[in-house]
């Protein structure tokens, strides 16, 4: 079975506890009035949908019910790390798989970094 | 009132969910246990000590813990959220009434069904059903946590090495009760 890392509870815990909420850092617009249908459409419907790294909402709904933030490579299903709702978008991972083999660390060990947002 | 009822041939009676209903392997019991109060408490940390104090207990803010004292528990749920057992019939949300500190109380004594499964074989009775390492060294006495057990929800305490309380939603308590029984019976080992 998966193991995700709730930021919350600090552990390890299995999946079944938890729920795919979408991508994440989708920003809503303080003035969605304003907003060009173009705009709306790209925030509203459109998502990145990559092959690799992927940044996307979880919750730990059978858990702690948190919602959090996860970094998971959509090829190996593997979490790369997860971070508390809220917290700045990490850019930790680069390409792990092609250029120097991934930090098995770089998991374990969530890492927040002010400033990017 | 009772006898006006009796008199006209409907008698209202209270049926509790599982009533009477009991598993006794060999190496795990499943009981019910009696009804209890219960609260659902949320409130941000500014408000946990003032809470603590009008329910006579440390409100617990590490994941995966409780406290325990005379009769009340209060396991730790989520970052701002509680279970508040009182199972010595006093009522935690009449205690957290006059709390002025922000925070949330809501009743939910009869929304749960809570069982006893004791022995043995109860740590490999719940692990039938419970994805969580319940295993002594990680889910030691006192641990608390909402989790899964099938295919539906529950909060389980361990009580003792070889015991523990399943809170379920009375609704979901005949499924908890029949898995569990079960699974009482394979880990009769
Ligand atoms: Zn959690």
């Amino acid at each position: 079975m998966l193991l995700i890392r709730c930021p919350y509870c600090e552990e390890e815990l299995p999946e079944l506890e938890f729920r795919n909420a979408g991508e994440a850092h989708v920003v809503r617009s303080s003035h969605l009035a304003d907003v060009s249908d173009q705009d709306f459409e790209e925030f509203f419907f459109i998502r990145t949908n990559p092959k690799g790294i992927i940044y996307e909402r979880w919750r730990h709904i059978h858990g702690c019910a948190r919602f959090f933030n996860a970094v998971r490579d959509t090829v190996s299903d593997k979490f790369l790390m997860t971070y508390k709702a809220g917290e700045p978008k990490p850019l930790l991972v680069s390409e792990p798989a092609k250029t120097a083999p991934a930090k098995p660390k770089a998991a374990a060990k969530p890492r927040s970094r002010k400033g990017d947002a | 009132m009772a006898k006006a009822s009796t008199k006209s041939g409907a008698v209202a009676e209270r049926r509790p969910a599982l009533a009477g209903r009991e598993i006794a392997a060999a190496a795990v019991r499943v009981a019910v246990l009696p009804p209890a109060e219960r609260i659902s408490l949320r409130a941000p940390a500014g408000s946990v000590s003032a809470l603590s104090k009008a329910l006579g207990l440390t409100l617990p803010t590490k994941p995966k813990t409780s406290a325990s004292k005379g009769g009340r528990t209060a396991l730790w749920l989520g970052p701002d959220e509680w279970l508040v057992i009182d199972e010595a019939g006093k009522s935690p949300v009449a205690d957290c009434a006059p709390v002025k500190a922000l925070h949330s109380a809501v009743d939910i004594s009869h929304r749960n069904v809570a069982l006893a499964v004791t022995g043995s074989g109860a740590e490999a009775t719940l692990s039938a059903g419970c994805p969580q390492d319940l295993s002594l060294a990680v889910f030691p006495v006192g641990a608390a946590t909402r989790t899964i057990l099938g295919k539906v929800e529950i909060v389980l305490l361990r009580t003792a090495p070889d015991a523990f309380r399943v809170e379920c939603w009375r609704s979901f308590s005949d499924y908890v009760f029949e898995f569990l029984g079960e699974a009482a019976h394979d880990a009769a080992a």
